[in-house]
């Protein structure tokens, strides 16, 4: 990925509502829309730009049930198999002794294996270098990004149109 | 999107702020030199940081019998810290997930220092059983892994191994949760930045850019680690109670600890949030951001749970007495009139009679009243533990072994050390992250901005409803 470039036209808006007005235009134009960068979570966007529900939370379901099930049963063979130790005269096998670590254990994988997953599948790590467009994005800026990489000088003016009948704040090209 | 509003909400942004203006606050304060009032506190916390230290290596050189703690005493200042350093880290996560799954828009204005402040206590708690343990570098026979020693495996069935597992999970999805919410900010703090501190801020923002999806995958992930971090730290301090309740000591062996000491856990977790913001918001300047109606939230919260800690007092007092069990009845007897009746007494005013004064909506939203109760409720909750652990064990079953204890310079030094962690922590936090998550006050300015709603919207005519 990081040796192709694409060049992107995008256009900056000063509200969350010029955006969302914005993204309704183009979906009637049927312009392609690259993504859409926001300084902070825009209620009502997602559907706007037909992005499906996360899936993230079944994983987190899985996850979570592989942690409970790793843990009762790590428990329960160390200490019927491996090593069972009597204590006070207790069963070996003692089921609710072992409720609170399989909990635990539940919501350490779930956790864990879901904040993994979001930073593997958003591509994000430490190191990571952030193809921003603008420094202004994750201050006050709204951006709607179009991929111009083989566009023909037609589409390019068909868009720069859009961005100033959508009232865009300032409309850029950026190769990234 | 059409949604319910409610008709009276409180402004919880104040000062006509846009965008531009929200990151201009939040960041500012990285980015400058620090204040002369920082640089004294960072000094007088790093010197209790270093007294910390010494205290720790004597300890380890001499062993833990340079310690008040004796045969009869065996918990007492160590353990008394530990579950107080607990309680404390309770009121971030119940700000960030259980006020996050409740909708409670005012949480946006505490949350990120309230979690700090969690993960910081909990690395000051963590400091006592360790120690405790005595050959400390043995401490890793807590964790159970296939070993060489038979394999010899940790004992499952013991309430202070399920207080590992308590403890490690909370500490490590806690810092999750804080430092996903975090990600964005540093993005906004790193797209300011030049030169070398950009580098580095890009390396902590992991590459953010704030496109639709993540943020739409950031808000599941919020979403869902908040519905799972709710029973977690409810799980937390009930299974601290339970190191106390499944013992077979009268005045530890009853079924009303777990709720009783996580009520106590968020009591004292809120006095302590509310020590730190009353301070925070002046010294940088965010008044505007944590308003007086947000202490007014967490004085109502803290009212509510120390009442329900009174009446925990209370009914423990009378189910010893409605018990019919003489040794149940002298532990209560003890722990009210016994040696340490001071301690209970103190233990009664400051977190049962104290914040009663909170029924009153002028003492709840002055700062200096919210301030002093705030330390008052944090010394109290402190004799809370001491009462449970030290006075229930100096009166056992032989008489004859029964015993005082005092603490010697060492274990003061520790407690009165970790305080200076907790502060050397916090401080450095609020010179290098934004204290208030500047992403999520963003997203509420349009419902809690004081130019769209109250008094000021109305009289400018931008008032929706």
């Amino acid at each position: 990925m990081a040796a192709q470039s694409n060049k992107v036209l995008y256009g900056l808006y000063n509200d969350e509502e010029d955006l969302k007005s914005a993204v309704k235009v183009a979906n009637a134009a049927h312009l392609d829309i690259m993504d859409v960068f926001t300084p902070f979570p825009v209620h009502g966007l997602d559907p706007l730009l037909g992005l499906k529900e996360s899936r993230l939370h079944y994983l987190g379901f899985i996850y979570g049930a592989i942690g409970a099930t790793f843990g009762f049963l790590t428990m329960s063979w160390i200490f019927t198999r491996d090593w069972p130790i009597m204590v006070g005269g207790k069963p070996y096998w003692s089921v609710p002794a072992f409720i609170p670590i399989t909990f635990e254990m539940t919501v350490l994988f779930a956790a864990w294996g879901m904040t993994i997953t979001f930073y593997t599948i958003c591509g994000m790590w430490p190191g990571v270098k952030a193809n921003t467009l603008d420094d202004r994005i994750t201050d006050d800026k709204f951006c709607m990004a179009f991929d111009v990489t083989s566009a023909s000088d037609a589409d390019m003016d068909g868009i720069k149109g859009f961005f100033q009948k959508t009232n865009a704040a300032e409309v850029n090209i950026k190769t990234i | 999107m059409s949604q319910a509003i409610a008709p009276v909400r409180h402004v919880l942004i104040e000062g006509n702020k846009s965008y531009h203006q929200i990151t201009e606050d939040l960041v500012s304060p990285t980015e400058k030199a620090p204040s002369r009032e920082w640089i004294v506190a960072f000094g007088l916390a790093a010197s209790f940081l270093a007294l910390y230290v010494f205290a720790i290596v004597w300890t380890v050189w001499k062993g833990i019998g340079e310690w008040g703690a004796n045969r009869t005493i065996n918990w007492a200042w160590d353990i008394t810290n530990f579950v107080w350093w607990i309680g404390i880290g309770h009121a971030g996560t119940l700000i960030s997930a259980i006020l996050l799954i409740f909708r409670q828009r005012w949480r946006t204005g505490v949350n990120r220092a309230a979690e700090a402040m969690t993960i910081f206590a909990v690395i000051c708690a963590g400091q006592f059983p360790i120690f405790h343990m005595g050959r400390v570098w043995l401490a890793f026979f807590i964790m159970p892994f296939p070993n060489s020693r038979g394999p010899l495996w940790a004992n499952f069935n013991s309430p202070l191994l399920w207080d590992v597992f308590a403890i490690s999970t909370y500490f490590s999805v806690s810092l999750l949760f804080w430092y996903t919410g975090l990600v964005p900010d540093l993005a906004t703090v790193r797209d300011r930045a030049k030169g070398f501190r950009r580098k580095i801020y890009d390396t902590f923002s992991f590459g953010w850019t704030g496109s639709a999806k993540h943020w739409q995958r950031w808000e599941a992930l919020s979403l869902v680690l908040a519905g799972i971090s709710t029973p977690l730290v409810l799980s937390v301090h009930t299974i601290v109670s339970f190191d106390f309740a499944t013992s077979v000591i009268p005045g530890w062996h009853t079924t009303i600890f777990p709720p009783y000491f996580v009520a106590g856990a968020v009591f004292s977790g809120f006095a302590m949030v509310q020590t730190l913001m009353v301070i925070t918001r002046k010294v940088l300047n965010l008044q505007e951001y944590i308003t007086i109606n947000h202490i007014e939230s967490m004085n109502k919260v803290i009212v509510l749970t120390g009442t329900i800690v009174g009446v925990a007092y209370l009914t423990e007092l009378f189910m010893a007495w409605y018990s019919g069990y003489i040794y149940e009845q002298f532990a209560f007897y003890n722990r009210v009139f016994g040696v340490y009746w001071w301690a209970y007494f103190g233990m009664m005013f400051c977190n049962v009679v104290s914040p009663q004064v909170f029924w009153s909506r002028k003492i709840r939203r002055s700062i200096w009243w919210t301030f002093f109760l705030s330390i008052v409720i944090n010394i109290g909750m402190w004799f809370e533990r001491f009462v449970i652990i030290a006075t229930t064990l100096a009166r056992d079953f032989l008489p004859s072994s029964w015993s005082y204890y005092r603490p010697t310079w060492v274990e003061i030094s520790i407690f009165t050390g970790t305080l200076g962690l907790f502060f050397f922590c916090y401080l450095i936090f609020t010179r290098v992250a934004p204290v208030v998550a500047i992403a999520e006050v963003k997203a509420i300015l349009k419902i809690a901005g004081d130019q769209y709603i109250g008094e000021k919207a109305n009289k400018n005519g931008n008032g929706k409803h």
